[in-house]
């Protein structure tokens, strides 16, 4: 009798233990650990809203130079990119922030969110370190309600942070611009939310936020066929957590009950991630895994094979991704398309400056460009999956055995490669083309493949980037990151914010240019290609001297 | 073959300020199983790191068959197995795959049907259900996994760090097994390990490291030479003087009947005299009980290294 007292006798002195208990500490400790990595995501958007806002303001300083841009941006295309399309009747400043950018930081911000949230639930059950954790006096929520709470900490950062700035210097009305990044931190937060239950899913972080991921592109997907459909979006519009926030009208006629379904959602979210947690071990997940093979297939005999083995499945849903979203944009280029995009480019000077003599060329660079930084990304976290692989001894367990340092670099870099070269081709070009194909529509598979080739020669370089900040100083390969950033902002900014040149020039797609638009420029293919070829040869160099972090 | 497998001359390795290894030397010759020890963070591991390979030696050489572990790594890895003290194994990989693919890294020529059924009998002894994915399998799980892979290939030199961590009582003799039978075969083997049951039964010579630096090496019979014999005797005079002797240590007497019961240990140098002296006071009966290698080591483990190379002793002196 006595042993079954005893522990609740010593239980009893303390305050009553919840499932909650130690959220607070653990919150303090995770907000401890991120801090830098908070930040950087919160402060970079909220300055990147406010450079947005001044730049637009100074490119379009009077309301006819607005409606010309109003113009462009209720084609299909643009709205696929852009928003719903309030207030294109009066293009004010705060209208188009809200329609052409929401839909950008609610991207950006939902990446920020499912990565710190797989981090700091899942990431840290795979390695085992929450063991340690929960071992403690903690409760079983207690981590996933500190992760949540820190992305409720860094967006509410953010909202604060980026409204200051709206108003002040982007002199936008205070409401409005409070309401728009509220809505936008709360779709957030649909996805952190999100990303709590896919955490439950699968064993793996990278498979739970890929799952998120997944969410985030089809919920952009699904409010862009909605809105398409109609303008001021569709019912279909309705069913994507992103319209939430766009269909506030903020800056036109500013309404707030969308963010109720926001607060829905992140609830429900919540509550199911809470019930399905209970349902499984720490550690398991509630997608079983089967016995597996005894012996391994006779191919899995190099470094190569074992990398291709550890990416292929994250490179068929890449692949599949793809494939769904430039398939149906080419199904857009079937029959009538050229008269479409030609009456939009004969509207006003300056869509027809933005498009050129051949609006269909302009269509094709502006998919390409599109496809070519889905495919960046893809690239740099292929590479980066050889620091985990170092960092937990699993690399210096290949090198005992005779394999050599190049062979297990090259091994990973031949994987990003061969991805990148078949999302780019297959994903993207042969997806247009077949998509177009189908619907009757006019497209030269042969100035696809070309442009897809110029990409190519882009990633090369930022796959040996990547791969030389990891055999030279691995402690900061978050630099690649960096540089797509680089990327990103000139592809679709630097034009339009007349970007210094040295900064551009940074951008490896800046070299590739708009084709088909412009044509290629020879010397620059061959100087993207030494430069990949050189950054290639200091990664193998690098990785040859230096030490193993681990083995 | 005239090279040692293993030969370290006064190894230096630096991070930054930290000396991680400070003029070590080690030689293990071929047929020869030698014991590594050395409390944790001595530097076992990062010297075992420097022999594959993985990091570099700020200064001295260390080589393998005479090979530069740097430059002839992949080579030299041919003629090797090497075990980790924490696996860690691909996620997504079977046990059976991940020993696989180990095998084949190593490009032997054993023809396949002969591999496979010496998997098969490797598996059995370890008992490793080899279709279970890596992430599923326990620490010793994944030891066995490493382990099977390193005795599945047929190498001059097996590396051990630590290798029966996580492993029960019954798959460590099961080790214990296999590495006697690779050394009947001729293999030398380097051993590193805290379980000094596991070095006694195994190795034929033991190094022991301090702070990156060799203290002791040599066979363990010349180690007990170095140290102690506990000693207890029943002797029918006064056995005051012997306290005072050089070479005698923890001397404590307690009167028995009209005998006096002593009790102390001796330094093995001194050991003729004070058995001269012992015979001196009456002596009815005597135990002597040889030092265990558990108190070898601690000795080593929690004193400097100056007190071991005077040959003095620390004050703390560890009991069985």
């Amino acid at each position: 009798m006595s042993t079954l007292t005893a522990p609740q006798r010593s239980m009893s002195p303390q305050p009553r233990a919840s499932t909650l208990t130690g959220t607070g500490y653990l919150l303090r400790f995770t907000l401890r650990r991120s801090r830098v990595r908070l930040t950087v995501w919160a402060v970079s958007l909220a300055v990147f809203c406010v450079y947005y806002v001044v730049g637009v303001a100074a490119v379009y300083p009077n309301a006819a130079d607005r409606q010309n841009r109003a113009a462009v941006m209720s084609s299909p295309g643009s709205v696929i990119m852009g928003g719903p399309g309030y207030g294109l009747e009066d293009y004010t400043i705060g209208a188009m922030f809200a329609n052409e950018m929401a839909i950008w930081l609610i991207v950006l911000l939902a990446t920020m969110n499912i990565l710190m949230t797989t981090r700091n639930t899942r990431a840290e059950e795979a390695t085992g370190r929450s063991e340690l954790v929960r071992a403690l006096p903690i409760g079983r929520h207690a981590a996933s309600v500190a992760a949540f709470l820190v992305v409720v900490i860094a967006d509410a950062i953010f909202v604060v942070l980026g409204s200051l700035l709206l108003v002040s210097l982007g002199d936008l009305a205070v409401a409005d611009s409070v309401a728009l990044l509220t809505g936008v931190m709360l779709t957030a937060l649909v996805f952190a939310g999100v990303t709590t239950v896919t955490c439950q899913l699968t064993v793996h972080g990278r498979a739970a936020s890929g799952l998120a991921f997944a969410a985030l592109g089809a919920s952009i997907l699904i409010r862009g066929v909605g809105d398409i459909q109609e303008q001021h979006g569709s019912w279909l519009s309705w069913v994507s957590p992103v319209a939430w926030t766009q269909q506030m009208r903020p800056y036109v006629d500013l309404r707030l009950w969308p963010l109720g379904l926001s607060v829905v959602a992140v609830l429900v979210m919540l509550s199911l991630g809470a019930f399905l947690s209970t349902r499984r071990d720490l550690g398991g997940s509630l997608l079983h895994t089967r016995a597996g093979r005894a012996h391994a297939t006779p191919a899995l005999a190099s470094p190569l094979a074992l990398a291709f083995r550890q990416q292929r499945s994250a490179l068929l849903w890449w692949f599949v991704g793809c494939v769904m979203m430039f398939a149906p944009l080419g199904v857009f280029l079937g029959g009538d398309a050229e008269n479409i995009l030609n009456s939009i480019a004969d509207q006003n000077s300056l869509t027809a400056k933005i498009f050129g003599d051949d609006p269909l060329a302009a269509f094709f660079a502006l998919m390409l460009l599109h496809c070519a930084l889905a495919v960046a990304v893809f690239s740099i976290a292929s590479v980066l999956r050889v620091k985990p692989e170092e960092d937990e001894g699993r690399l210096g367990l290949g090198l005992s055995r005779s394999a050599s340092r190049s062979t297990v670099l090259l091994a990973q870099l031949a994987v990003a490669g061969f991805g990148a070269v078949l999302l780019l081709f297959g994903g993207g070009a042969l997806a247009l083309w077949g998509g177009a194909r189908a619907s009757g529509g006019e497209a030269d598979l042969v100035t696809l493949l070309q442009g897809a080739g110029a990409f190519a020669l882009g990633i090369a370089v930022l796959i040996t980037f990547t791969a030389a900040l990891f055999a030279w100083v691995p402690k900061l390969t978050a630099l690649s990151w960096v540089l797509f950033g680089v990327v990103v902002v000139d592809s679709f900014f630097g034009g339009l914010f007349e970007l210094p040149a040295a900064v551009s020039r940074i951008s490896p797609f800046w070299w590739v240019g708009d084709f088909p638009t412009t044509p290629l420029e020879p010397s620059h293919m061959i100087g993207l290609g030494a430069v990949a070829v050189l950054l290639l040869s200091l990664a193998v160099a690098g990785f040859r001297r230096r030490d193993l972090t681990a083995g | 073959m005239t090279e040692n497998p293993i030969e370290i001359v006064d190894l230096h390795k630096s991070f930054g300020a930290v000396k991680a290894l400070d003029g070590l030397n080690l030689v293990v010759r071929t047929g020869e199983v030698a014991g590594f020890l050395g409390p944790n963070g001595a530097g076992k591991s990062t010297t075992i790191r420097v022999l594959l390979g993985l990091q570099r030696a700020s200064s001295g050489t260390a080589r393998l068959f005479g090979g530069d572990v740097w430059r002839d790594a992949v080579a030299l890895h041919r003629r090797l197995s090497y075990v980790p003290g924490d696996v860690s194994l691909w996620p997504n990989l079977t046990g059976g795959e991940a020993i696989d693919y180990l095998t084949r890294l190593h490009r032997g020529s054993t023809d396949p049907a002969a591999l496979k059924s010496r998997k098969a009998a490797l598996l059995e002894s370890f008992e490793l259900d080899p279709t279970k994915k890596a992430r599923t399998y326990s620490k010793g799980n994944r030891q066995k996994v490493a382990l099977v892979a390193a005795f599945l290939v047929d190498p001059e030199l097996y590396i051990f760090d630590e290798p029966t961590s996580g492993l029960d009582p019954l798959m460590e003799a099961v080790f214990t097994d296999h590495v006697r039978q690779v050394k009947a075969a001729g293999k030398a083997v380097l051993l590193s390990s805290h379980i000094l049951s596991e070095v006694e039964k195994l190795c034929d010579t033991v190094t022991i490291i301090r702070s990156g630096r060799t203290v002791e090496s040599g066979t363990i019979a010349e180690l007990r030479h170095l140290t102690h014999t506990s000693v207890s005797a029943l002797v029918a005079h006064d056995p005051s003087g012997l306290a005072r002797r050089a070479g005698i240590h923890d001397f404590t007497s307690s009167r028995a009947g009209n005998m006096t019961q002593v009790g102390f240990s001796v330094d093995n140098t001194k050991m003729n005299d004070v058995m001269t002296a012992l015979t001196g006071l009456g002596l009815h009966s005597l135990t002597a009980t040889p030092p265990s290698v558990e108190e070898l080591f601690m000795r080593h483990y929690g004193g400097t290294s100056n007190n071991i190379s005077n040959g003095r002793r620390g004050a703390e002196v560890v009991g069985r």
